[in-house]
């Protein structure tokens, strides 16, 4: 058993301080561990979020050693224990306290989204077929276990501060899921360019590295999302096209087609 | 003294899982203003971590399946002691709630005709769950949030409920304190539903996150609601086991369901050695068919590791207790195996089970497409809960309602993987349904202002504890030690009784649990309001438990290890007597529905 120093940092809001624990290392250990046996030992009020323990609900996100992680995933076998293993909140939100921050502003970019908007059903039993190929990509996306990494560590987020008119990485994997769902027929590609301000993203690619579900966010789906925005808006026979003919949009099912597809 | 925010609503959902978000998207729609109040951030809730998938009889992977073999599995499963008519009406809307939910955006994987697939599962004659590789409950809550989010109820997030409040007889509100800052806040409603899920920590080892401490089994008891069936627990044959760290986190039965196979320390399968006369009809008697049974042979029986989960465990706990478990405690799961059967084994196992994959090699260092994992019981489900109507889900307390975990009957003595994501949408819908139907009949309640004191007082005390205050962790941690020794997975009356006489000092101790500092984002204040639920729960559990002097189900009892008939002819029920002691009784298992006896009778061939 080899002891390890956490610098761990404690403080309400921007107020506060580092402070040092002590901590046993035991086999397979992570660093939730640790902060949980901080929290038994020496600091019943150590304020740290957490669920599910097992990589799967993306609460405990944190910056150990300054690198965005779940600290439910991080074993102390990972990490070199000869320095203090320093560990802080989140940069891109507001702080509560402690190891918490308030990340509320994702669940706002969120609801700004439009939602999910299946097409009319086309199956003889009055239902819709999908292809498993054609929901693979799609798949990858919903992985997403929202823990918000990835918007932690975007500069424009973390170091711009741009959240008033930039969603991030989380959402535009949200935006692409839904853009390009089998069933879908929504066109978000305006609103993409426009209020959610994907032109910023400049494709340094740290919202992939970061992600604990390995869903290659940059290439997947900013990228071609920032395709389809450059096709709709600066290809030059596309926007001659839509002075004259607006987009056609395929129709949306009507609640009472969505009814008869539940009742079946 | 008081200084608390007040929030009107005709509707109050607390527990935004499966059901209760299902429930708030109900209630919403019927027209009533809702309110939803949940312990962690919207999406955070135990739901994420249902891995198999969702049982419903659509009959996509095979065509035999209808409901009413999916009401005999689930009656079978359960032991008879389930409320027959939850679960009929459980096997004929799962379809409907599956389908509802890829309209809402929810992308499950497919058959080749593009149709959505269902899986092998314990218990389940045909291929019956539908699922998204081993992440099938995210894929739910994530598909009823990002729908929900549209519907028009409020959610508040990381809001705690400490006691439900009542206006005479019936239901007026819930009383909250909100994690960022420790403020409070009163809800006054029309009508509550609970879907606050599970008890699991209660237990050390478990699969269940922070938040399954019991709230909402508590807090209806304490408003007067009667539980059932909480004797029934359900230990999860497949938790991790190594390193200590991970011990009780889940590994899906799905493993097995693609064909993952039990062997003990001399590499035997030893679940061929011990199969339940109700399943042998049904149950492979050798390799071979259990492997052609996997692949989709419609004419071979199920592998005997797809026994109920119960049954499972038990042999499990049999194998360790006899010296033919693994280094660590438990046996081995092996699902590396199938390389020998499929040329593409270890792509087909990363592509069936991704999460296991990553899962093992991220913690345990195990590379499953090679290796066996060691797994061993985790306690993971409780079958019993709020006793509610089967129609409209409300519990005897006037305006209460109840769905998913935390209502009792669906599942019995036992609950069949993959009825639980089925049973939180079937039961959420119809709990959000008649609890807006049930609102807008009534006015709003009145709350009685020095009721709200006492709860305040009572929720600050931890503040209040000047030097003889205890830890409320390390109260916590031996409530976990004790049950898990005294009231686990096999049972015995000396241990109960052991139990019984534990639960009145760690009352005692937790009088005196104190929390330091103020009241913002605060664990040690938090876990020190649990302590009361967990409590509550863990006598429950242990009342019910030492009275069911027979082995049925989740409910092993070593001291009578067979099952006995006659105790399959009621269910358990707790109430709180009019002192605030804990009563315990029988009650009879009302009479079958002849068409519903056939079914069974006919399954049974």
């Amino acid at each position: 058993m080899t002891t390890a120093t956490f610098r761990i940092w404690r403080g309400t809001g921007n107020e506060g301080s580092w402070e040092e624990y002590p901590v046993e290392i035991s086999e397979g250990m992570v660093v939730l561990d640790a902060i949980h046996a901080i929290q038994t030992e020496h600091a019943n009020d150590l304020a740290v979020r957490w669920n599910c323990k097992a990589g799967k609900c993306g609460s405990c996100s944190a910056e150990i050693n300054g690198n965005p992680r779940l600290m439910c995933m991080t074993r102390m076998e990972t990490i070199d224990t000869s320095q203090p293993v320093t560990v802080e909140p989140l940069r891109a939100f507001p702080r509560v306290r402690d190891l918490v921050t308030d990340v509320s502003v994702n669940f706002r970019m969120k609801k700004s989204v439009t939602p999910f908007t299946p097409r009319k059903p086309d199956a003889a039993d009055g239902t819709w077929r999908m292809k498993q190929e054609d929901v693979d990509r799609v798949q990858e996306f919903r992985k997403c276990i929202e823990c918000f990494l990835c918007q932690d560590v975007c500069h424009v987020l973390r170091d711009h501060h741009k959240h008033d008119e930039f969603i991030g990485p989380r959402h535009f994997v949200y935006n692409a899921a839904l853009e390009m769902h089998p069933l879908d027929v929504a066109d978000r590609t305006s609103d993409l360019k426009k209020r959610d301000g994907i032109g910023y993203c400049n494709i340094t690619k740290c919202c992939t590295a970061v992600c604990p579900e390995h869903i290659k966010i940059t290439d997947n789906a900013i990228i071609p999302l920032k395709e389809r925005v450059v096709d709709e808006f600066y290809d030059p026979l596309t926007r001659l096209f839509r002075i004259f003919m607006p987009k056609k949009q395929e129709p949306a099912a009507t609640p009472e087609e969505i009814g008869k597809v539940i009742d079946g | 003294m008081s200084s608390y925010q007040t929030h009107e609503f005709d509707v109050l959902v607390i527990g935004a899982g499966g059901a209760g978000l299902r429930a708030a998207i109900e209630a919403s729609g019927a027209g009533q203003s809702v309110g939803l109040v949940c312990k962690s951030l919207l999406g955070k809730a135990h739901t994420v971590m249902a891995e198999g998938g969702m049982a419903a009889a659509m009959g996509n992977s095979d065509d035999r399946d209808d409901w009413s073999t999916h009401f005999a599995d689930t009656m079978r499963g359960g032991q008879y002691l389930n409320d027959w008519r939850m679960a009929e009406l459980h096997a004929k809307e799962a379809p409907a709630r599956v389908r509802e939910l890829e309209a809402w955006g929810a992308v499950f994987d497919r058959t080749k005709d593009g149709k959505i697939n269902q899986r092998n599962f314990g218990g389940h004659k045909y291929r019956r769950l539908a699922h998204v590789g081993d992440r099938t409950g995210l894929e739910m809550i994530r598909t009823l949030q990002d729908h929900g989010i549209h519907q028009g109820f409020e959610v508040f997030m990381e809001y705690t409920v400490v006691e439900l409040l009542k206006d005479g007889d019936r239901i007026a509100g819930a009383f909250a304190y909100e994690r960022n800052h420790g403020r409070f806040h009163l809800f006054k409603a029309k009508s509550v539903i609970i879907a606050t899920g599970g008890v699991g920590r209660c237990y050390k080892i478990t699969s269940n996150s922070w938040e399954g401490t019991g709230d909402g089994h508590a807090l209806a008891y304490r408003a007067g609601a009667t539980m059932r069936d909480m004797e029934f627990l359900q230990f999860h044959p497949t938790g991790m086991v190594w390193p200590p760290s991970v011990r009780g986190i889940l590994v899906t039965e799905g493993v097995r369901g693609e064909g993952g196979i039990l062997q003990n320390s001399e590499g035997r399968r030893f679940m061929f050695d011990d199969i339940p006369d109700a399943y042998t009809h049904q149950t492979a008697d050798n390799e071979d068919e259990g492997w052609r049974y996997i692949i989709g042979d419609k004419e071979a029986r199920r592998p005997p590791e797809l026994l109920t989960r119960d049954h499972v465990a038990r042999c499990i706990v049999r194998e360790v207790r006899e010296g033919r478990g693994s280094p660590h405690g438990g046996v081995f799961l092996n699902i590396h195996w199938i390389k020998e059967q499929l040329k593409d084994g270890s792509e087909h196992i990363k592509k069936k089970l991704p999460s296991m994959y990553h899962q093992f090699m991220e913690l345990g260092g195990v590379d499953i497409t090679k290796e066996s994992m060691e797994v061993g019981p985790t306690t993971h489900y409780v079958m019993g809960g709020i006793q509610v109507d089967s129609e409209t889900q409300m519990s005897i307390v006037p305006g209460l309602f109840a769905a998913g975990e935390c209502a009792g009957g669906l599942h019995g003595a036992n609950r069949l993987g993959g009825n639980s994501l089925s049973d939180l949408v079937v039961f959420g819908k119809r709990a959000g349904e008649y609890a807006a139907k049930y609102a807008a009949d009534q006015s709003m309640p009145t709350i009685d202002a020095g009721r709200i004191e006492e709860i305040e007082r009572h929720a600050l005390r931890p503040f209040e504890t000047d030097g003889d205050g205890e830890n409320p962790f390390e109260i916590q941690h031996d409530l976990q030690n004790m049950m898990q020794e005294r009231a686990g997975i096999v049972r015995t009356e000396e241990n109960l009784s052991f139990a019984l006489d534990a639960l009145v000092g760690l009352r005692e101790r937790a009088s005196r649990a104190s929390a330091y500092d103020n009241r913002d984002y605060n664990p040690g204040w938090h876990t020190a309001l649990d302590l009361d639920n967990l409590l509550d729960v863990s006598e429950m559990i242990v009342r019910s438990a030492i009275e069911r002097r027979e082995s049925r189900g989740g409910h092993f009892h070593d001291d009578y290890p067979q099952k006995c008939e006659q105790h399959g002819t009621w269910n358990t029920v707790i109430t709180m007597t009019g002192d605030g002691s804990m009563q315990r009784a029988e009650q009879q298992i009302p009479a079958i529905r002849e068409d519903l006896q056939s079914i069974i009778e006919e399954n049974q061939k």
